[in-house]
């Protein structure tokens, strides 16, 4: 009667298939992992009937392996999980600072870094993180898998590259070396459970003398999509990440910002607001490569 | 000043009585109650903010499956004229309007038409199938559009109320108020500096965390039961009955626990629309809002525009004062202009003043009180411009009140002469506090700010039953919003001379307990208080009749000391004293049922002033504001419990640095709610805050038993003021537009070269 | 109708429930099981009033499916007294008079709860950020960080 369904599959060819089927007949499916969105949007813009194909049982999707050169992280994984494992803050202490600024701790018990990919939220938190870190999303294909890289994945906003019959089943980042770490910063009006009016998440690489040898630099919330800043990257390699090199990364997030105007924050304040972020997220991830060396 | 008082109970901060349900879940709320074959109600709200309804088809909704009714307004009684009464205030035809919408909707979510049906799912189906017809008009949504000359009107009836002449033309301006003293031109050529300014806050919501929310029973005979939560439910019974032209006493009145109202549960939404439901369909029928209708249709507080000016002589004496005060009234008169209009200079000795108040109507949602209505917006500005005076004349700022602050026989700019009242004793008691003589942090602004509220009276009733056991219960009237029957038990403990513990105290139903106004004004402790203490001294008269006869002495012979009866001094002291457990024992055979009854209109509530302290550090390169520290100083007469004075202190503070530094009522240009959300409407958080630091001062109010001011009010007035002094003296700019979010304050200090 | 029967266990309780797939835990838990202990205050995860614990984790019942509760433990503010009488967080909570109207404090107990099971001696700012999606309008949080930190202090030193 009221149209709406609520599906479990136990396994990855089991809701590709649920997907595909549904898509043959017309019917409308979300894949639903921690639900966090889905379910605000499910009662309030978005009211029509769905399947609700819920990826929780699927192995794959809640996988987080630490390997050698890669470390995967489960689409469906809670972002409260992922912030209680001690490695990966190591690893990855900016990613998790994204994940952690998330909504409340309530929202992070269910909150997954692959939902707030898919959602494709200009202000989503873990995707300038993402960029930063060079992750990569991996992505079940009726044919097999196919991989692309996050600042690809994120088309416009609320949409992504999946095709109808396709899943997301995870994040394969590059793990860093002792000479790289990252840092996330956003910025809101309140401490807590705020929509990111602007952020910055960024990466760099440090040789033995402190010369920058490779950066990452992803924005977010001031654009349709998170953007990976290639121009704010070139501003900080090759420099001791001085001042003046952060300046010029700062400006450079700046400029590359188109944004909005609305409830959260002028377009002016947003350009301005990304700037300084980056700024200050480059020094904090400089002094976490040399608090290493320390 | 009264003398120092040792209390037994008044002064300590027990448990409150319903503090177990409170924690365990057990506690009904609004939303709480179910009842056996309810059915659930919702409402159609207006698409656009201001549009004339052409027609309304709800016949494809009659015709769903689980539909019991519908509604709209073509449905209501034609609604009588007449003052409503009570804190909200307004016109009894207004708020049927507001409840739901005739021939034209006022504001984006006004009600348009109502259903009940099996389920929720069935009643939003109903609503979607539901068709309205409506011819748009133009909105109107900001002060100077709405009181500019050949503005489009809201209400072409409305004519200005208060002019000398009357009015030839309708206008937005639906009345105005005007205060003054002394000469002001003469004030003014006295001084030697004068500020002057123009101050913007925004519209503001009450933010309880429970929305509005009934279940309605109506019988054959027309005859309603209606179980709400609500800050006064026998105001609530009397709006029902006036909106839906029943009599009183045909309405039944429960009042849930409550979650929170601020004064925004003193008004009618759902519970006229429920009654009509359960009787279309026979059925109780339950109603509750969505968070998003609370924001766009319930009332918030005014969005005002002021102008102030001030003048001072060198030593600080102020010589004049004029303020120009515009409140959004929203879509009907009744905006807390008065109230703001005799705030505004309450705590200063002014020889010459004039205030001009406005009460504007626009395309927003009808206003509601919101904790002393009106004095936030006002004393915002005069306390800015205050603060502005002292540094123009190299003053402390608690030093420059110090020299103008009103006393006990100050006469009021409304008015009367304040009788005792404890400004300059908050004032000092800031100017000791380690929080104003410490070192100020690095980077950092200390603010402050006068704090002021009259507090009410008005009607209450208490009844106090002795049970067989010599235990208490006390049957009153007012919703305990924020732990009003730990006050009243303390209260009656201390009368009566019995441990806390053997008191109960219940909210009765309208049919059970005597009538009472409103939880609000800041009057429960104070007024339903007084009934409490004056029905327990109607007991201790009958107990000591009750022991005189016992004895065969008279009752004049005995006295009450310590819950007993006890023979007076040279009567036979031979006499055991007589507790309150063996008169009740003996109460059968003594003249039957110990009832203590009491009913007032309380007059003298003391007027509540306070001084609020803040450090508070901006970042320059994105305007965030960080609350370093934050005192709350109070007069509040005595503090009954101190634990929940200290509470409603905390509570107003944190209320009032949320409207300063983020929360407003965004709108687009067609008058559409941006924010209508707790993500967006950004109520502070706990990471927000320090704690809050609080000094009670106790100066008692001579016309009540204990002492006691109302306190719940006067803590949100001051920490508007007192933040956007502080963030003026931590960055060198002066920023009069509330709220001081982070682009607003970053864009005030690049145009100041920061 | 389209019904799903959905078996779980609520404070400790084996408890089966029908639910349509698109309600709320929260829904179900006040609406169909009349556990309303469990306040409603926003239905979209903003003020925390419905916080509730799954599987340990806490959580907002507004954003749980209950057809997703299906094989969960939930623990509501219903289950946190026991025979001995109030949880030591409920005892701390009226002590330090942590609540006026009372409305959001099931879910800030539950909320606390949580976070005391993983960080027993909490810091203020940890209390803060932790309890940072618990709306209170009424106290300004003073008191509430207060009984916190006094629950913290009575659960490792047990009177």
């Amino acid at each position: 009667m009221t149209g709406f369904a609520y599906h479990a599959p136990t396994s990855v060819a089991e809701t590709l298939a649920l997907l595909g089927d549904h898509a043959r007949a017309g019917r409308r499916a979300q894949v639903l992992a921690g639900g966090t969105d889905v379910l605000v949007q499910l009662r309030g813009v978005d009211r029509t009937p769905r399947a609700l194909v819920d990826i929780k049982g699927l192995a794959e999707v809640n996988r987080l392996h630490v390997g050698a050169d890669h470390v995967f992280i489960g689409a469906a994984i809670p972002s409260a999980h992922l912030n209680e494992n001690a490695e990966l803050a190591r690893l990855y202490p900016g990613l998790m600072e994204a994940a952690d600024l998330i909504g409340s701790t309530q929202i992070q018990g269910r909150a997954s870094v692959g939902g707030n990919l898919c959602n494709a939220s200009p202000a989503g938190d873990t995707i300038p993180a993402l960029i930063a870190v060079g992750a990569r999303c991996v992505i079940a294909t009726a044919s097999g898998t196919r991989e692309l890289p996050v600042e690809a994945f994120v088309t416009g906003v609320g949409r992504n590259a999946l095709v109808s019959g396709e899943l997301l089943l995870g994040l394969s980042l590059p793990r860093p070396g002792a000479a790289t770490a990252d840092a996330y910063l956003r910025f809101t009006p309140r401490t807590e459970m705020d929509i990111a009016v602007a952020g910055c998440g960024v990466s760099v690489t440090l040789d033995a003398g402190g010369v920058c040898t490779a950066a990452r630099v992803g924005i977010g919330a001031v654009a349709p999509t998170a953007l990976l800043v290639e121009a704010a990257a070139a501003a900080l390699v090759g420099t001791r990440l001085d001042e003046a090199a952060l300046n010029a990364a700062g400006a450079a997030c700046s400029s590359a910002a188109s944004p909005i105007t609305d409830k959260r924050g002028t377009a002016d304040y947003r350009r301005k607001v990304v700037g300084v972020l980056c700024r200050r997220a480059v020094g904090i991830a400089r002094d976490r490569v040399l608090a290493h060396r320390a | 000043m009264a003398e120092a008082v040792d209390y037994k109970a008044i002064g300590t901060s027990p448990v409150r009585p319903d503090g177990v349900d409170k924690v365990t879940g057990r506690a009904q709320y609004g939303a709480d109650l179910n009842l056996p074959g309810q059915i659930y109600g919702k409402v159609l709200r207006s698409p656009h903010a201001h549009a004339r309804i052409l027609k309304i088809d709800t016949s494809r909704a009659l015709a769903l499956p689980g539909v019991y009714g519908v509604i709209t307004g073509q449905d209501f009684p034609e609604a009588e004229g007449g003052e409503i009464g009570g804190e909200g205030g307004g016109d009894v035809s207004d708020l049927a309007k507001n409840i739901m919408a005739r021939d034209k909707v006022l504001y984006h979510g006004h009600a348009v038409a109502a259903v009940a049906a099996k389920s929720l799912s069935v009643a939003q189906a109903a609503l979607d199938a539901i068709s309205v017809e409506y011819e748009v008009l133009a909105p109107v949504l900001d002060l100077e559009s709405a009181m500019a000359p050949g503005a489009t009107l809201i209400d072409p009836s409305c004519f200005t109320k208060n002019l000398p002449e009357k009015p030839t033309a309708p206008s937005n301006i639906a009345a105005v108020m005007k205060l003054g003293r002394g000469n002001v031109e003469e004030g003014f050529a006295q001084a030697d500096v004068i500020v002057e300014g123009e101050y913007r806050i925004p519209m503001a919501h009450q933010g309880y965390i429970e929305p509005h929310a009934c279940i309605a029973s109506c019988n054959e005979q027309g005859q309603a039961t209606v179980w709400c939560c609500t800050q006064g439910h026998f105001e609530f019974r009397a709006m029902t009955a006036k909106v839906l032209r029943m009599h009183i006493a045909d309405l039944k009145f429960i009042a849930s626990e409550i979650g929170g109202g601020f004064g925004g549960k003193t008004v009618i939404y759902l519970e006229p629309l429920a009654v009509m439901l359960s009787r279309k369909s026979r059925r109780p029928v339950k109603m509750a809002m969505t968070r998003e209708e609370v924001f766009r249709a319930t009332g918030p507080t005014s969005g005002t525009l002021a102008r102030i000016r001030v003048g001072a002589r060198k030593d600080g004496t102020l010589t004049a004062a004029t303020a120009w005060l515009a409140y959004e009234a929203g879509a009907y008169a009744g905006a807390p202009m008065g109230p703001g209009a005799m705030t505004v200079f309450a705590p200063y000795i002014l020889p010459n003043f004039a205030v001009e108040a406005f009460d504007v109507l626009l395309n927003k949602p009808k206003v509601a009180a919101y904790r002393a209505p009106g004095a936030p917006q006002s004393m915002y500005a005069m306390e800015c411009a205050m603060d502005e005076l002292a540094e123009r004349l190299g003053m402390d700022p608690i030093d420059l009140r110090l020299k103008n602050a009103a006393e006990e026989g100050t006469q009021a700019p409304y008015g009367p002469k304040f009788p005792a009242i404890g400004l300059k004793a908050c004032l000092n008691a800031a100017k000791a506090h380690p929080n104003y003589t410490r070192p100020l942090p690095a980077g950092a602004g200390r603010g402050m700010a006068v704090g002021f509220w009259f507090n009410v009276g008005m009607q209450s009733s208490a009844e106090v039953h002795i049970n067989e056991d010599g235990t208490v219960t006390i049957v009153e009237g007012s919703p305990d919003i924020g732990g009003s029957r730990a006050s009243m038990a303390l209260m009656a403990s201390e009368t009566l001379g019995i441990p806390y513990e053997r008191i109960k105290v219940i909210i009765g139903d309208t049919e059970s307990a005597g009538f009472s106004n409103v939880t609000g004004g800041s009057r429960t402790t104070f007024a339903t208080g007084m009934a409490v203490i004056r029905a327990c001294e109607d007991i201790i008269a009958q107990c000591k009749s009750r022991a005189a006869s016992t004895w065969g002495i008279d009752a004049d012979q005995v006295d009450w000391r310590d819950g007993a009866a006890i023979p007076a001094p040279g009567v036979n002291a031979a006499l055991k004293p007589l507790a309150l457990a063996d008169i009740a024992a003996g109460a059968p055979k003594t003249g039957g049922p110990l009832l203590g009854r009491a009913s007032l209109n309380a007059q003298g509530a003391g007027a509540g002033f306070s001084v609020n302290l803040a450090d508070i550090r901006v970042d320059p390169e994105t305007g965030k504001v960080d609350v370093l520290s934050f005192t709350a100083i109070q007069d509040a007469g005595k503090a009954i419990h101190p634990a929940y004075v200290e509470g409603q202190m905390q509570g107003g503070a944190v209320q009032g640095l949320g409207w300063a530094l983020n929360e407003e009522y965004i709108y687009d240009a067609n008058g559409v709610m941006q924010n209508a959300g707790f993500l967006d409407y950004r109520m502070p958080v706990a990471s927000d805050l320090p704690m809050i630091d609080t000094v009670i001062v106790e100066v008692p109010n001579p016309t009540h038993p204990y002492g006691v001011r109302g306190v719940g009010e006067t803590p949100i007035v001051a920490p508007l003021a007192t933040a956007a002094n502080a963030v003026s003296r931590a960055t060198g700019v002066r920023m009069r537009d509330l709220p001081l979010s982070p682009p607003r304050v970053l864009e005030a200090l690049e145009a100041a070269g920061r | 109708m389209d019904k799903i029967q959905i078996g779980t266990s609520i404070n400790g309780e084996a408890v089966e429930f029908l639910c349509e797939p698109q309600q709320s835990l929260l829904e179900v838990l006040r609406d169909t099981l009349g556990r309303t202990g469990t306040k409603e205050g926003c239905s979209t995860g903003d003020c925390g009033a419905c916080s509730v614990l799954m599987d340990g984790r806490l959580v907002c019942a507004c954003l749980v499916l209950a057809a997703e509760a299906g094989g969960h433990e939930i623990t509501t503010i219903e289950g946190l007294a026991t025979d001995a009488g109030l949880h030591p967080i409920q005892q701390k909570f009226l002590e330090h008079a942590a609540l006026q109207c009372g409305i959001c404090t099931p879910g800030l107990i539950v909320a606390t709860k949580a976070l005391l099971d993983r960080h027993p001696d909490p810091d203020e700012t940890t209390i803060r950020y932790w309890l940072a999606g618990n709306l209170c309008r009424c106290t300004g949080y003073d008191k509430i960080i207060r009984a916190v930190q006094d629950a913290a202090r009575s659960l490792a030193h047990p009177a």
